[in-house]
């Protein structure tokens, strides 16, 4: 047999059903990868031995009629896991220790897996590198001078490195979708109110959605199966019928319309994008779907919605790191001295700079200006996917404008580090849902990413047509080992 | 539209930030930049066009008024960063 680690997800549930690994054997063994595998920094929590004592629970009282029977996973540090140290990676958060624990994560408990630990991730989930991180940036396994993508830097990097058989992230403007593009695997952010926000450390509310990151296709519709909820505690969760996605998945997507925005050819797209979208739809041909040429008008004016409408929510539900209740507090000569010392020195300078970006927008006299045009062309930006998909399944873009970039390149230039989102944001703008997977590597040998957009709630859809690219496009990423310590 | 040093500080007392002058000078010039390239959305004409807050644009449910969680005063108050147990502490306010 295989190493365990070498093993997807789906094939790791089906050795612990078939009693060919124990929960004990699948957990030790990414325990011990982990361990040396501290390069990578992708770790801020690391809960091995918790995890080694809940496996050999499993192991004396095994149920395999779970989905994920004694399954090791670790997760983004944005989920709050009751009793363990939740960070959101910022230093306001260093000390705070969750009493209750998130939807999503809970239902991972609730279907056999086990925590591992919980990974690095950008301040707040704020960034496009892991750069922002209050303990370090996250190092890619694809090469020591890459970023792992942001901000589920840590997730793609622990997914990348097989230090998890898959993981979870959350993704606001693209944080699930361009980290799995930049290492090579497959991130799905589902629709808007699929996967239950409670619990999860809010950024912009009307945009954060979890999602699944995995190694390949089926264990995305696996992990969304067992992730995805409807939830009162809540609001905005959505009360539909989920299907069995891993049981439903097809390859068979014959007659499938799928679109092609010509918006998403930005200036300056590199040769190498352009034809990795080329084959996308040469592939998509080959499987019998038909490829029909569609326009998203408000496109280029995604970003800069997203630039107002995410720092007005983020600024917003920030304002309760103030202290008093929980988190670092530095003490101040009055309360509003105190507030003013706890968030300068508790706050990195990405969620500075965006909490101000938000109350500026959101400030008298620039309300109109900014934050309700932003709303209003967010409506624009809606009506533009409604439009297409009265003619189309799904649309296929590239995940990124180029593959992984090297630490500090664009730390010190904002508006270009934001610019990474280009093809992931407008997305979130409009709910739906997207997955991006692997679709090749440019002239670096680093991985590119194709991403499938679908309908509200369709993500049976994407996640088929999905199922059958990866099958043609048969992507293989020579890992070597650089970073492990023995 | 630039935004100046003096705003810079106005939103910063808004953001409960305190900002050294340094500080304040880097994010005049970012702050600036990021909203230079904001500036774009006023090529599109919005007038007639409905805002939208909310993708899910459904009424939020309602639900009883019920206590649901009881007897939890510990646990709300684990967290909190001062070592007084029984309240939350803050500096005084009230002369």
């Amino acid at each position: 047999m295989s190493n365990i680690i070498d093993l997807s997800l789906s094939e790791l549930v089906s050795n612990i059903k078939s009693k060919k690994i124990s929960s004990n054997e699948a957990t030790l063994a990414y325990v011990e990868r982990s361990k040396k595998s501290k390069n990578l920094n992708a770790y801020n929590e690391e809960t091995f031995d918790a995890a080694l004592k809940k496996a050999n629970e499993f192991d004396s009282k095994p149920d395999f009629n779970k989905k994920l029977p004694g399954v090791p996973i670790a997760v983004k540090d944005l989920f709050c896991t009751k009793n363990i140290k939740t960070t959101a990676s910022s230093k306001i958060l260093n000390n705070f220790i969750p009493t209750y624990e998130s939807t999503v994560t809970q239902n991972l408990w609730n279907d056999g897996s086990i925590l591992l630990g919980k990974l690095n991730c950008d301040e707040f989930a704020m960034g496009s590198s892991n750069e922002t991180s209050y303990f370090g940036n996250v190092i890619s396994p694809i090469d020591k001078d890459l970023v792992p993508g942001g901000s589920s830097g840590g997730s793609a990097s622990a997914l990348a490195a097989k230090l998890t058989p898959a993981t979870i992230g959350t993704d606001t403007g693209g944080s699930i979708r361009q980290p799995a593009s930049f290492t090579g695997t497959v991130g799905l952010k589902p629709t808007y109110g699929s996967c239950s926000r409670y619990g999860i450390v809010a950024f912009a509310s009307s945009l954060d959605q979890a999602g699944p990151m995995t190694r390949n296709v089926k264990d995305s519709a696996l992990l969304l199966e067992v992730m995805s909820s409807f939830d009162n505690k809540d609001s905005t969760s959505v009360d539909f019928k989920r299907p069995m996605y891993s049981k439903e998945l097809s390859k068979d997507i014959k007659g499938k319309k799928i679109g092609i925005p010509k918006e998403y050819r930005v200036e300056g797209m590199s040769e190498e994008i352009e034809k990795l979208w080329e084959d996308g739809k040469k592939y998509l041909k080959d499987c019998g779907a038909e490829i029909i040429d569609v326009s998203l008008p408000h496109t280029k004016f995604a970003l800069p919605t997203y630039y107002i409408v995410a720092p007005a929510e983020a600024s917003s539900n920030l304002a309760r790191y103030d202290g008093v209740k929980y988190g670092f507090r530095t003490e101040g000569n009055n309360l509003i001295d105190m507030y003013e010392k706890t968030r300068s020195e508790g706050f990195g300078d990405e969620v500075k700079r965006r909490i101000m970006i938000g109350t500026y927008v959101l400030s008298s006299g620039y309300y109109d200006a900014y934050y309700l045009k932003a709303q209003k062309v967010r409506r624009l930006i809606k009506n533009d996917f409604s439009n297409v998909f009265q003619k189309v399944d799904a649309i296929l873009t590239p995940s990124t404008p180029s593959s992984a970039f090297k630490i500090g390149e664009k730390s010190n230039d904002p508006v270009s580090m934001y610019l990474n989102d280009i093809f992931t944001v407008p997305v979130n703008l409009a709910g739906l849902p997207g997955i991006s997977i692997p679709a090749g590597l440019d002239k670096k040998g680093y991985p590119l990413g194709l991403q499938i957009i679908g309908k509200s709630f369709d993500e049976q859809n994407i996640l088929n047509i999905a199922y059958s690219m990866e099958d043609k496009i048969n992507f293989k990423f020579n890992l070597k080992e650089w970073w492990m310590n023995d | 539209m630039s935004i100046d040093l003096k705003t810079v500080k106005h939103i910063s007392k808004l953001s409960r930030i305190s900002l050294d002058e340094e500080k304040a000078k880097k994010l005049e010039t970012d702050l600036n930049s990021i909203f230079k390239w904001i500036e774009q959305l006023n090529e599109l004409k919005t007038e007639n066009i409905e805002p939208l807050s909310s993708i899910a644009e459904t009424k939020l449910r309602l639900r009883k008024d019920e206590i649901k969680s009881k007897n939890i005063r510990e646990e709300i108050l684990k967290n909190s960063p001062d070592e007084n147990k029984d309240f939350f502490v803050v500096p005084k306010v009230v002369e």
